[in-house]
């Protein structure tokens, strides 16, 4: 068993804690992880992946074109974008959430169109308005573990009770808010 | 029980395991985490940071002379830097273990080139030690210190992003306590005159062939036997993507010590396979030596020298095995990094963007975002310190060519201590038309928030003498030094244009805080925007935030990312934007 998996958003949105959550989940049924993630200039704003490889064995840290088994878009243009690592019958799990870019909100280019709708004709998709939800919630920063949620349900790991990962890995004081986040996410996408 | 750790950390804790006890490092994507983490370690490790790359090296060196085992780290241009130390600490050797650690960042993820140092290990003649996970890092530090003592000699630790940030499982071990060596002078061993280093070469190479020799048996390295058809010769990151890409059976010989080689195994290994590969990220380093050795292999004709592998890039370049991939009809538009909402830096780049005729080099930081669309503010970026003296020598030209442009040099607080005092000393003595600028945001930013001797306080998060940038500037000459906060437009305008109406050598200091800096407080509101008022003419845009955007022809200003800075607020015609009190 192998499986790879790409979290891809904006700098900033919180895909490595989502990521911890993920391993630290992995980690206790004993599967080899390995986890890859970038630093530095293009965290400034800019388009950002962390990826997940774990199995019975695994070597490599990042993951090709075509090679995901999961791709979790945390903003709807970035699903576009990583849609090139999603195996043909790969899963996406989008949050149908708009960012501005640097470009776009200079006026540089255009915000495309038809996001969501591309990758829906191409793959099978789950679509969540993540951050509607963590709003809903009352803090748009758990919105990554509402994505988080949304995820377990391509992941298929049911034995894992992520519950109590999700207890172990966040700070005390979120671990409420981020429980009602994650259960919020899994429902929607039900 | 195993921990998930990146690279980085893995080589905190291996420098922990072997006994280090001096550290010093200037920060550097993808090196910092490693001297982030060893202030964990406080009690048993001394750790700093320096002011550049060449000083970490040189402390470091220092602390082998004076007989412990010491540490330094950078990322692979840091090592242009510290070149010079190291290429005679080779000559002179070392009493306690030295180990530099060079991380390379292929597909330059941050940073302006893609340079290969292992090519450094061959010039300067000492040993380089390859992990190709988080385990390794941890382990094969400890070996790299028991080299270096052993072979008398510096030892290059070379990571690549991919090794040291990504996180794997590692299996701790204890500290293992060194004795240091008593200290005393040796004049012969320490001091590079002309006919001391005459001697040291002989011994320089000796101690290289007696380590290659050592490196046909020597435990980094590992053989594992297959069916004979194929073999591939690989190291570092390169070792965990060949290993998914080669069918079952295929042998591998693993090298952990990378210079010198070791040609007896090699040359066995050759033999023991019908076809040899020789797989590794950027240049055919061990390829181009294996068949120089007149062993034929596969490697750089197939594999590009440019940017870092992945398991299906190889794939497709060793056997044509396409990615199977889904077209989509709608593209992504780009998103590239941009300076954050409320960077101080931004109003100076679009102030300093009205002055048409002006020539503005950069230098390496956050600042170097000033080029981005849309203030595209900056002629020249290459390398730290770089903004001030490339600057001068344009200046030169200028006047020499009888052509009448303003150059401005443009660093950063923490780039002004790295490398900046040469090129602000260069201005004046060679009375170069440059107005140097520092952009002071009071930490070193773009890695992710390191003190530096600016800030006042140090890497154990003790309290230190703040070194003033005004006096230094004043002690080098310049008369005048406007000192300004650069959010407010009107007054960063007066200081530049004071600046070049100065008959006097004149200086800027662009003075405020990153708002991400967690140590201090910082008034965070919000403005917004007037639809009433606002007449859609885009000036708000040319100040290039990102919280910014127009929809329905009016500017709107997203209140998540908005903190209340007022650029926008300053450059709007009608006054359409306001600042929200609290």
């Amino acid at each position: 068993m192998k499986k790879s998996i790409i979290l891809a958003g904006v700098g900033g949105q919180g895909a490595i804690l989502t990521a911890k959550i993920l391993i630290n989940g992995v980690m206790q049924k004993g599967y080899d992880v390995k986890m890859s993630e970038v630093h530095g200039m293009s965290q400034r704003g800019g388009s950002v992946s962390t990826q997940v490889h774990f199995g019975d064995k695994v070597y490599a840290p990042v993951i090709g074109k075509g090679e995901a088994d999961i791709l979790v878009a945390f903003e709807k243009m970035e699903a576009v974008r990583y849609a090139e690592f999603l195996k043909p019958e790969g899963i996406a799990v989008i949050n149908d959430y708009a960012m501005e870019s640097a470009a776009t909100a200079a006026g540089l280019c255009e915000y495309p169109e038809g996001c969501l709708e591309a990758m829906q004709e191409n793959f099978n998709c789950l679509v969540l308005n993540a951050y509607d939800i963590a709003m809903q919630l009352g803090n748009p920063k758990c919105m990554n573990v509402v994505l988080f949620g949304a995820m377990t349900h391509p992941l298929g790991l049911d034995d894992i009770d992520w519950e109590s990962v999700i207890r172990e890995t966040v700070p005390e004081k979120f671990v409420e808010l981020n429980l009602r986040a994650y259960r919020a996410g899994r429902e929607a996408v039900l | 029980m195993k921990v998930l750790m990146s690279g980085n950390e893995a080589i905190a804790r291996g420098a922990y395991e072997a006994g280090v006890k001096v550290c010093s490092a200037y920060p550097g994507t993808p090196s910092t985490e490693i001297f982030e983490e060893l202030p964990k370690y406080k009690e048993a490790v001394y750790c700093e940071w320096a002011p550049n790359e060449k000083v970490a090296v040189e402390v470091a060196y220092g602390a082998s002379v004076a007989g412990v085992r010491s540490l330094s780290a950078m990322k692979h241009v840091g090592l242009n830097v510290a070149a010079d130390p190291l290429f005679t600490a080779a000559y002179d050797g070392v009493t306690g273990g030295f180990v530099i650690v060079t991380a390379d960042d292929p597909s330059m993820h941050s940073s302006q080139n893609e340079q290969d140092n292992r090519h450094y290990a061959r010039a300067a003649k000492v040993a380089v030690v390859e992990p190709s996970d988080s385990q390794e890092c941890k382990d094969f530090m400890r070996e790299a210190y028991k080299i270096s003592e052993q072979f008398d000699m510096p030892v290059l630790f070379r990571t690549t992003t991919r090794v040291s940030h990504s996180k794997s499982l590692v299996e701790l071990g204890e500290r293992e306590e060194i004795a240091p060596v008593p200290y005393k002078r040796n004049i012969r061993k320490n001091v590079c005159t002309p006919a001391n280093a005459y001697m040291n070469h002989p011994k320089v190479e000796a101690n290289l062939k007696a380590l290659e020799e050592y490196n046909n048996t020597c435990p980094l390295n590992r053989l594992e036997k297959g069916d004979g058809e194929i073999g591939v010769i690989t190291a570092s990151i390169a070792y965990q993507y060949a290993k998914e890409v080669f069918p079952e059976g295929t042998s591998f010989l693993k090298l952990g010590l990378t210079n010198p080689l070791p040609m007896k195994l090699i040359r066995e290994f050759a033999q023991s396979v019908k076809t040899l590969y020789v797989i590794e990220e950027l240049d055919g380093f061990m390829e181009e030596q294996i068949k120089a050795a007149g062993i034929p292999c596969i490697g750089k004709e197939k594999v590009s020298n440019m940017y870092e592998l992945n398991p299906q890039r190889l794939r497709q370049m060793l056997f044509g095995t396409e990615p199977e991939i889904k077209e989509l009809s709608v593209k992504a538009v780009a998103r590239p990094p941009a300076l954050c909402p409320g960077c101080p830096h931004r109003g100076f780049f679009y102030t300093i963007g009205k002055h048409k005729d002006a020539i503005v080099t950069g230098d390496i930081g956050c600042y170097t975002l000033g080029a981005a669309a849309p203030l595209s503010a900056l002629d020249t970026v290459v390398c730290m310190g770089g903004g001030f003296s490339v600057g001068a020598g344009i200046a030169k030209t200028m006047e020499i060519l009888g052509e009448k442009k303003k150059v401005f040099g443009v660093v950063g607080d923490s780039t002004f201590f790295h490398s900046g005092l040469t090129g602000a000393t260069e201005i004046i003595y060679n009375k170069a038309n440059v107005i140097p600028v520092v952009l002071d945001n009071h930490i070193t930013g773009m890695t992710g928030h390191q003190d530096n001797p600016g800030t006042g306080y140090t890497l154990q998060g003790e309290v230190a003498e703040a070194v003033a940038i005004e006096k230094v500037l004043e002690a080098i000459g310049y008369k005048k030094v406007f000192i300004v906060d650069p959010q407010d437009l009107k007054a960063m305008e007066e200081a530049i244009q004071g600046a070049i109406d100065s008959t006097e050598p004149a200086a800027i200091i662009a003075r405020r805080p990153c708002l991400l800096i967690k140590r201090m407080k910082h008034e965070i509101t919000k403005c917004v925007v007037d639809e009433q008022k606002c007449i859609g003419c885009k000036m708000c845009q040319r100040v290039g935030c990102p919280a910014l955007s127009i929809v329905n022809k009016k500017s709107r200003i997203d209140p998540t990312q908005c903190v209340g800075c007022t650029v926008c607020a300053q450059v709007c015609p009608v006054g359409a934007i306001s600042r929200k009190e609290k």
